[in-house]
């Protein structure tokens, strides 16, 4: 063995006696769980985005779908999920400022940021069933499944005449044929989608879907960590790391969303 | 071995005085994410009106959402500031991923859109 070491605290090393990249045990498995967390996602994004040029012409825009919004008639394309990003990236910055609370030891502060984050979560949480509600319930018009399989749109309110996947205008006998021949949708679900293809339903819930279950997990994993920051868990142990592996998760999570609207509301 | 400091404290402490300017980077940081945000949702409701190519678009988003996912792992999730070899550790193998599901999604996607009439 050579020279002296100094002495070293046992609780801050690893079982090997040493600390890898200079950080604890727990932070840098979280790091490769998030690696490899976002693979996933990464997989679900890039099918996707294969299934989306593969189904090019016959695509529901993004735009066209989601134009609700709470308590306002008429179309607002984008705002509302405009809305939850900004929801979302807040709640990374209380939970920035929890750790940052943390690091001064400051127990009032993590107290209140931590409380915010957890509230920002449930918004956010809360948002995305209203809209999953709004997608699945539809329009009130809804469009037509043709005998094929594709979607067509109403051209009015009358369900007289129809618009084709590619844009054309069906009228007359002709139209009246294809309304016999099909069957009218409203909504989507897993098989049926009243905007286009059922693919981008399926699409819709599984990603949303993935990442809203993330988020629901990291809002209780958050309210474990506040629960142990009110009873002073981490004012015992000397530090607030713990608020630290958390945000970590939690901050994860805004970078995924971050992600899913380009990819999934914008392009 | 002499590049790591065996005795080091991992949970990180700081000064009052370091605090307020890492506050001050917080909301900085911020007020980048909020601004590209802006930006992304008002180009997807005018570029149309304002006749841009739609493939500009696409690349401007694609570059804008890197910019926020950056500023979001370097600063928020302080990736910045860890040692470089974790740095390395960590942001690597997404580094050859994103390359490797470009390649994969422009040639794949675009040979099968072009072929679906024989596929189907």
């Amino acid at each position: 063995m050579a020279g002296h070491t100094a002495p070293i605290d046992s609780k801050k090393l690893w079982g090997g006696g040493i600390s890898p990249f200079n950080a604890s045990y727990g932070k840098i498995m979280m790091w490769f769980f998030l690696v490899s967390d976002a693979f996933t996602f990464s997989g679900l994004l890039i099918s996707y985005g294969y299934m989306r040029h593969r189904f090019e012409d016959v695509w529901p825009v993004a735009e066209d779908v989601f134009t609700h919004f709470p308590f306002l008639h008429g179309d607002h394309p984008l705002l509302y999920v405009a809305l939850m990003t900004f929801i979302l990236i807040m709640s990374s910055v209380t939970m920035v400022l929890a750790v940052e609370a943390g690091q001064r030891m400051n127990k009032k502060g993590v107290t209140l940021w931590m409380a915010l984050t957890i509230v920002g979560g449930l918004i956010f949480v809360g948002s995305q069933a209203w809209e999953w509600y709004h997608f699945i319930h539809g329009t009130e018009l809804g469009a037509l499944q043709l005998a094929d399989g594709t979607i067509a749109q109403w051209a009015s309110a009358a369900k007289d005449a129809l618009i084709l996947p590619g844009g054309a205008e069906i009228t007359g006998v002709e139209a009246a044929a294809m309304i016999q021949a099909g069957t009218e949708v409203y909504g989507a679900n897993l098989t049926v989608n009243e905007y286009g293809v059922p693919l981008f339903g399926d699409f819709f819930f599984f990603i949303t879907g993935f990442h809203g279950t993330h988020v629901f997990s990291g809002v209780v994993l958050n309210f474990i960590i506040f629960v142990n920051v009110l009873k002073g868990t981490y004012e015992k142990r000397g530090h607030y790391e713990m608020v630290e592996k958390v945000g970590l998760y939690w901050h994860f999570v805004d970078l995924v969303w971050v992600f899913v609207f380009t990819f999934f509301y914008l392009i | 071995m002499s590049d790591f400091d065996r005795t080091a404290e991992y949970a990180i402490h700081h000064s009052e005085e370091a605090g307020k300017k890492m506050r001050k980077t917080i909301w900085l940081i911020f007020w980048v994410l909020l601004v590209v945000t802006g930006v992304e949702v008002t180009l997807g409701l005018i570029w149309k009106d304002m006749g841009l190519a739609w493939s500009f678009v696409k690349w401007t988003f694609i570059i804008l959402t890197l910019v926020k996912a950056y500023y979001i792992v370097a600063y928020y999730m302080h990736l910045k500031h860890e040692y470089k070899n974790f740095i390395y550790a960590v942001a690597l193998p997404y580094i050859v991923l994103i390359a490797y599901l470009i390649v994969m999604m422009l040639t794949e996607a675009m040979y099968i859109h072009e072929e679906a009439d024989l596929l189907m």
